[in-house]
């Protein structure tokens, strides 16, 4: 195989030899841009610069909801900006922005309940359960799955159903209901992360260890050591075996632990 | 776009290797990792860090002298937006305790903290709430909690990993604080991977002697900033968080003690004064700066704005010419170029091969050493997958991951990587990655103490835009740790030294003229205005055809 050619730098769009131009519609405008791109990029390959509509880039952070339809098909699809390649003559518009109602609380106050879940968010039960927030979800959370377990108390399955929310808003964009569901899930989540998971006794256990001073001494003596006496140390440390069942295995020195 | 024929026939030749290599792996074998020496070899041949060109030494300011990837330079080289003799000092928009530049992981907790501490905070930012590099953080976040570990050895593989060059106080800062940091986390409610008896997962990374990656599925970042910032929303009495207004310059008092910052407010063009009694930098990284036009996985408003502010009121910095090149950047489909894939998948035991599917280096290297090791695969040795469109790849074999864990372990250790390859047509459970360094983070940056405080009273900073925790190359896992230790002691250290009483004098941008003096006096005619807040990614054609701001600018 032969060496590559400079082709990109950095985020740069190009129009790699032999690749096609699709005609694409920004808000109703036509631009020509190159197949195989995501729509940020495209867009930024057309002249445009963003300011709302891009943040991680990545796919994880919600900036970029951007909803189309294409030429001749009645649906609305639903997309991040920055992980939707074009397709030709896509009508598309990005939607960086959905007001959504948020209700303020205190997470050490509140108890783990589905009833104060409820109170803060009465509007729950206006859901009537069509399913447009799912189909509208970028990362394929199942919306409605979650609203519904909500509703019959089930925290827990929310919690889970909810993780991989990016809070970019689409799901209260479309809902009958006028539900703000990611506010919601993200108050479920933090329930269970606080009051349902069980809590990590070895953990409590070294933050004692560490508030009692324990370890003091021993990082005040690594700040001291010479590299050469660092270097040594550190060539010399155990390695926890890679298939060891967490909490079983122990080194040969426990002097430092 | 899944891959291409000829891409298909190659994946054969890592699926005859895969079997002989997952009994290998089931045994507990490894491929030998490098040693010290070796390391050093490979690193000075091949890391882009280890090479004269594109590098050159800053003329001005704290740390002239100090080579630098010419990229950094030219921002740290560089004008003010502002002209200080038209800007009136005397009537302040904004007026709190604590203002709090960046609302990523590191400006949330000091936020946080301040508040715990009954103060008012105002925290400014280029984007929104949360759009930072730590939302992105895939694999996970370093704290010593188990029983056959301890500070004392995340301290080791934290400056054995930066070959010896970190600063001793802060990574002995990191070590103690990293489990108090998780255990802050976990009473917030944040979700961790646990173990049915709340036992935290945990798992070995690159460099580590323990497993002390801690992990939420593998959007570990994004579930820290969700939880950071729906707690900041919480307390909107206390925290006032004012999106697209960046700081452009920090504002000192005549007695040079730190006193507010000029924010600009990006969508109105409206520049405001915000006079605060400290100030936390915590701005992040500059991968957006395309560092020898290399890709990034950081996010859109990464520019290094910090490191220019504090630069221009004499603040240096530390470990500047460093950069981390993560190893396993995506290299095809051309949709995610750069992208990252987290080090969690050679933690589980992926391996990386070459274009004959053998395996050429031990997975889990330092970070550093480990990009250097593929860059040599593909320019040295010849053996990389070149793409369709012409980028250098090597194969990274996670369908191993099933085999070795069991079935269902790629879907549920890395839900969101195994979605944003489904995209594009790629069963990362079933074929493996193409992937190619990335530029990952900024290892060097604001000089600090373990208190976060730099040689500007008021002055504090936290996060990727300071330098010297992680010396010449990070380990995964503790720039998560990074923010939240540090965000944390920032937020708490401000706190006290609001609380100890200041008395703010006359407000000044003195120090602007005073460093374009400087530029001038050096033989700087051609600087750039920074900090630039957004990378411009217009190709030359259009910006050919923008003939007004083409001439606006030779005005």
């Amino acid at each position: 195989m032969s060496a590559p050619k400079q082709v990109a730098t950095g985020d740069r769009a190009i129009l790699p030899e032999g690749a096609k131009t699709i005609p694409i519609y920004v808000m109703g405008k036509r631009y020509e841009v190159p197949e195989t791109l995501t729509i940020m990029k495209a867009m930024e390959f057309a002249g445009f610069k963003f300011l709302r509509g891009a943040g991680c880039r990545g796919g994880i952070c919600g900036a970029c909801p951007t909803v189309y339809r294409k030429e001749g098909d009645y649906k609305l699809y639903f997309g991040l900006a920055c992980q939707t390649v074009v397709e030709p003559n896509m009508y598309l518009a990005q939607i960086p922005f959905y007001p959504a109602n948020r209700a303020v609380y205190d997470i050490e106050q509140i108890e783990p309940l589905a009833d104060a879940v409820h109170a803060l968010y009465p509007e729950i039960f206006r859901c009537v359960a069509c399913n447009n927030c799912s189909k509208a979800c970028p990362m394929k959370v199942e919306v409605l799955d979650y609203i519904s377990a909500i509703k019959q108390g089930d925290l827990a399955r929310a919690a889970k159903l909810s993780f991989d929310c990016i809070q970019c808003g689409m799901c209260a964009s479309r809902c009958m209901g006028e539900l703000p569901q990611y506010h919601i899930a993200q108050l479920v989540r933090r329930l269970y992360g606080k009051y349902i998971q069980p809590g990590a006794e070895h953990l409590q256990k070294r933050v004692a260890q560490i508030e009692s001073g324990k370890y003091d001494g021993m990082l005040a003596e690594l700040q001291k050591m010479s590299h050469a006496e660092l270097e040594k140390i550190y060539k010399e440390r155990e390695r926890e075996p890679d298939m060891v069942p967490l909490g079983t295995w122990m080194p040969k020195d426990v002097s430092h632990l | 776009m899944s891959y291409t024929p000829q891409m298909q026939e190659l994946i054969k030749k890592v699926e005859a290797t895969r079997p002989e290599r997952v009994a290998r792996a089931k045994r507990g074998e490894n491929f030998p990792a490098l040693s010290l020496e070796e390391r050093a070899v490979v690193l000075g041949k091949f890391h882009p860090d280890y090479q004269e060109e594109g590098r050159r030494a800053l003329r001005v300011g704290p740390d002239k002298g100090l080579v630098v990837p010419e990229e950094v330079a030219k921002v740290m080289e560089s004008r003010s937006m502002l002209r200080p003799e038209k800007i009136d000092l005397s009537k302040p928009d904004y007026d709190t305790d604590i203002l709090i530049l960046g609302a990523g992981g590191g400006g949330t907790s000091a936020a946080l903290m301040a508040t715990d501490a009954g103060l008012k905070v105002i925290m400014a930012t280029k984007l929104r709430h949360g759009d930072a590099n730590t939302m992105m953080a895939e694999g996970g976040i370093q704290a010593a909690t188990q029983e056959c570990d301890s500070p004392y050895y995340h301290y080791m593989d934290t400056i054995g990993g930066g070959h010896f060059t970190n600063q001793p106080d802060l990574v002995a800062a990191l070590a103690h604080d990293a489990p108090l940091s998780i255990a802050w986390l976990e009473a917030l409610g944040m979700i961790f991977n646990k173990k049915p008896d709340g036992r935290l997962d945990s798992r070995h990374f690159g460099g580590s002697c323990r497993k002390r990656m801690q992990s939420s599925g593998d959007m570990t970042g994004a579930e820290i900033m969700r939880v950071l910032r729906d707690e900041a929303r919480n307390r909107r009495d206390r925290i006032s968080t004012l999106e697209f207004t960046p700081a452009v310059e920090i504002i000192l008092d005549e007695s040079g003690k730190c006193a507010g910052a000029v924010l600009y407010n990006m969508e109105t063009r409206e520049f405001f004064i915000a006079r605060a009694k400290a100030v936390v930098i915590a701005t992040g990284g500059n991968g957006r700066l395309h560092i020898k036009g290399f890709a990034t996985t950081n996010h859109y408003g990464a520019t290094m704005d910090g490191v220019v502010m504090c630069y221009r009121v004499g603040v240096g910095t530390t470990c500047l010419p460093s950069t981390q090149y993560h190893p396993t950047g995506v290299a095809y489909p051309e949709q995610n170029v750069g992208l990252l894939i987290t080090e969690k998948v050679r933690g589980l035991g992926a391996h990386v091969l070459n274009i004959d599917g053998e395996q050429f280096c031990f997975p889990l290297e330092p970070r550093d050493v480990e990009s250097a090791e593929l860059i040599k695969e593909a320019l040295e040795v010849n053996k990389a997958v070149v793409t369709p469109t012409g980028r250098y790849g090597l194969w990274l074999d996670s369908p191993m991951i099933d085999l070795l864990h069991g079935e269902g372990t790629v879907r549920k250790e890395l839900p969101a990587k195994f979605i944003q390859f489904e995209r594009h047509g790629i069963d990362i459970s079933k074929d493996p990655m193409l992937v190619y360094p990335t530029l990952h983070y900024q290892n060097g940056g604001i000089a600090i103490n373990a208190d976060c405080e730099t040689v500007v009273p008021g002055l504090y900073s936290a996060g990727e835009c300071t330098g010297g925790l992680h010396g010449e190359n990070r380990l995964m896992g503790n720039s998560l740790q990074d923010v939240i230790t540090f965000g944390r002691r920032a937020g708490i250290s401000a706190a006290k030294y609001v609380t100890g009483g200041v008395e703010l004098g006359k407000l000044t941008l003195d120090h602007i003229a005073k460093f374009e003096k400087e530029l001038v006096d050096a033989g700087i005619t051609d600087s750039i205005i920074a900090p630039i807040l957004l990378p411009d990614y217009s190709t030359d054609e259009v910006s050919a055809r923008r003939l007004a701001e083409a001439r606006q600018e030779s005005e």
